[in-house]
């Protein structure tokens, strides 16, 4: 054993303790508190009487638990991508965003409030994430077909970077057209959405989003060691066995299944996927196993506090969760890096 | 060993490399020398199947490069170039155990370990093992990576040879890494499994270390064999458009230009 493997579980051990942790305070507070008394008791009761809940264990089962899920799932899909897009790029200033997911999800979103409200046609509760989904794979799929370079038919990564950034351009300027569009109460939607909230998670979509999350996961731990290879450059990995064109297509795959989904049900939330990995890569260096793992751990703590303090800090009314990642995230993300000696 | 016979190689209507055939045989040190755009690193491009010839083959042993699988080549071919450079922290040691993911899934086992311990032990990397790979300077990433294209063929295969290529490993190194690491290389001849292809460019490194030299030029193979029958005045006068004079002490040739 060697001292940074016995690190490494030790990290694994205390973000578990951290999560569990947080977990549960996101379950006791909010618009009003719940003890663990009666979450004990909810627990219980949804298994022998399920009649019999108390209005308070109906807040429990049907919004708050539901919600506390989504969030850590959520986290860690998000950190998850970002560990994946960083290792892919090669590059520690990639974010999950940059290959034009959220853009587009966000895209396919005011697209649905836009057109929703003027066409009046009747949607459903799975509308919007499927409007989402769409704009997020059809905007990842431009932004690879762009890239493609026309002599050899591979897309290098400053050029789907670039492509990256243009596509994005494009959608967000065309999220702004359809919310100057859109009139008041849709345009709330639009700007709400495009922060990010929790506030609707049901049972149904946390159900969605774990299996694709935990499926896109499992998949993704099996090409990690890939992923360290490609940190020497493509031509070392090619030498020690990687399958340059395949690892790409794989990982850009989960990538986009990762992001659109979650942007789906949530909208966007911003540098959870650029700042948790590197937090990690502080402490822990950058060894893909142990940073997958980890980041999602990270990602479902930081997102579950973030929504806590989106909820508590106007309580009643909330706040968007992407301006908390953003005004918390940051800040600490800037002291810990002028603090350590990060080599780039 | 390796045999190439008639390579050819183009961009456009640019032939990098006509008609090329060497051969280069195990426990001997094989290096490939010639004037810049004579197209070493593209021969060596081609052996490390990088690059599939127009025409002609490659076999490592009895067996066609191409139709080798990428995983089973990684496991009996290592290539270290030159200049490597990480885009993020990792220790030494998780660098060089880099070179024995061919053989493992998960995780490493008893035999990975035991691989890049003894092979950072030979390269004097065996101190720094806990180091960030970062903080190294020029001459200690090098040692790393030597470390790790050796951990990466430690072991004999059954039945096979092992290759190492080394593609331009010197070119950023001083005079006294140099000379250190082609000791070294040296020193892991007395495996007679192992059959080595490198590209230098001093032609005093080839001089001192070499046991066989292909000279190529414009894509061709001007000479190859015997140091002593590839390095003289005129085919280097020819190649390089300079006329050495060369000094033989203590059974060392030295070119003086």
């Amino acid at each position: 054993m060697n001292y940074l493997k016995s690190r490494h579980t030790l990290g694994l051990f205390v973000l578990l303790i951290l999560l569990i942790v947080t977990f549960l305070l996101s379950l006791c507070f909010g618009a009003i508190s719940i003890s663990l008394h009666d979450i004990y008791d909810a627990v219980y009761k949804i298994l022998t009487a399920p009649d019999q809940l108390s209005l308070v264990q109906r807040i429990f089962i049907d919004i708050r638990l539901p919600r506390a899920i989504a969030c850590v799932v959520v986290g860690a899909s998000l950190a998850g991508s970002g560990v994946l897009m960083q290792a892919l790029f090669r590059n520690p200033i990639v974010e999950p965003g940059l290959i034009g997911t959220s853009s587009g999800a966000a895209f396919g979103a005011s697209l649905y409030f836009v057109l929703g409200a003027s066409l009046k046609f009747t949607a459903s509760e799975w509308t919007l994430p499927i409007a989402a989904c769409i704009g997020g794979v059809i905007s990842t799929s431009l932004v690879f077909l762009l890239a493609k370079n026309k002599v050899h038919g591979k897309s290098s990564v400053t050029s789907l970077l670039l492509t990256g950034i243009a596509i994005n351009a494009i959608f967000l300027s065309a999220v702004g057209f359809f919310s100057y569009l859109a009139r008041d109460p849709q345009a709330r939607s639009i700007t709400f959405w495009n922060l990010g909230t929790l506030s609707g998670a049901s049972w149904h979509s946390v159900a969605i989003m774990f299996i694709s999350t935990t499926l896109c996961f499992l998949a993704a731990r099996r090409y990690t060691k890939q992923l360290n290879a490609l940190m020497m450059g493509e031509e070392e990995a090619f030498f020690i066995g990687v399958d340059i064109r395949k690892l790409k297509l794989i990982i850009m795959v989960i990538n986009v299944i990762l992001v659109a989904v979650a942007t789906a049900f949530v909208g966007v939330i911003s540098f959870v996927g650029l700042v948790v990995p590197h937090l990690l890569r502080l402490s822990f260096g950058s060894d893909n196993r142990f940073l997958l793992l980890a980041s999602a751990l990270l990602g479902g703590v930081l997102l579950t506090l973030a929504d806590l303090v989106a909820r508590l800090a106007l309580a009643p009314a909330e706040l968007p969760i992407g301006i908390v990642t953003a005004l918390v995230g940051v800040p600490a993300f800037i002291v810990m890096l002028r603090k350590s000696n990060y080599y780039f | 060993m390796i045999s190439v016979e008639n390579i050819t190689v183009s961009i456009g209507s640019k032939p990098l490399l006509e008609n090329v055939s060497v051969e280069f045989e195990p426990g001997k040190l094989n290096l490939i020398i010639g004037p810049n755009g004579a197209g070493k690193s593209t021969l060596i491009k081609v052996i490390s199947k990088q690059l599939v010839p127009k025409t002609g083959t490659v076999c490592f042993g009895k067996s066609d490069l191409q139709s080798i699988s990428h995983s089973n080549l990684s496991v009996i071919r290592a290539v270290l170039s030159q200049n490597i450079d990480l885009a993020f922290p990792l220790t030494v040691r998780e660098v060089v155990m880099m070179g024995r993911y061919p053989h493992f899934t998960e995780k490493p086992g008893k035999k990975d370990e035991d691989a890049i311990e003894h092979a950072m032990k030979f390269f004097d990397a065996w101190e720094m093992a806990d180091r960030n790979y970062m903080s190294l300077s020029g001459g200690e990433k090098q040692r790393v990576h030597f470390a790790r294209v050796l951990a990466q063929i430690w072991f004999p295969v059954p039945d096979n040879y092992r290759y190492l290529i080394l593609d331009e490993p010197l070119t950023f190194l001083d005079v006294y890494y140099q000379y250190q690491f082609m000791n070294k290389i040296r020193e892991l001849l007395q495996r007679e499994d192992l059959v080595m292809v490198g590209v230098v460019h001093d032609l005093n490194l080839a001089a001192r270390f070499a046991d066989q030299i292909v000279l190529l030029h414009q894509g061709k193979v001007v000479v190859a064999g015997e140091k002593e029958k590839v390095l003289t005045i005129e085919n280097i006068k020819q190649v390089y458009q300079l006329e050495p004079k060369i000094h033989t002490s203590e059974n060392i040739m030295h070119l003086l230009f």
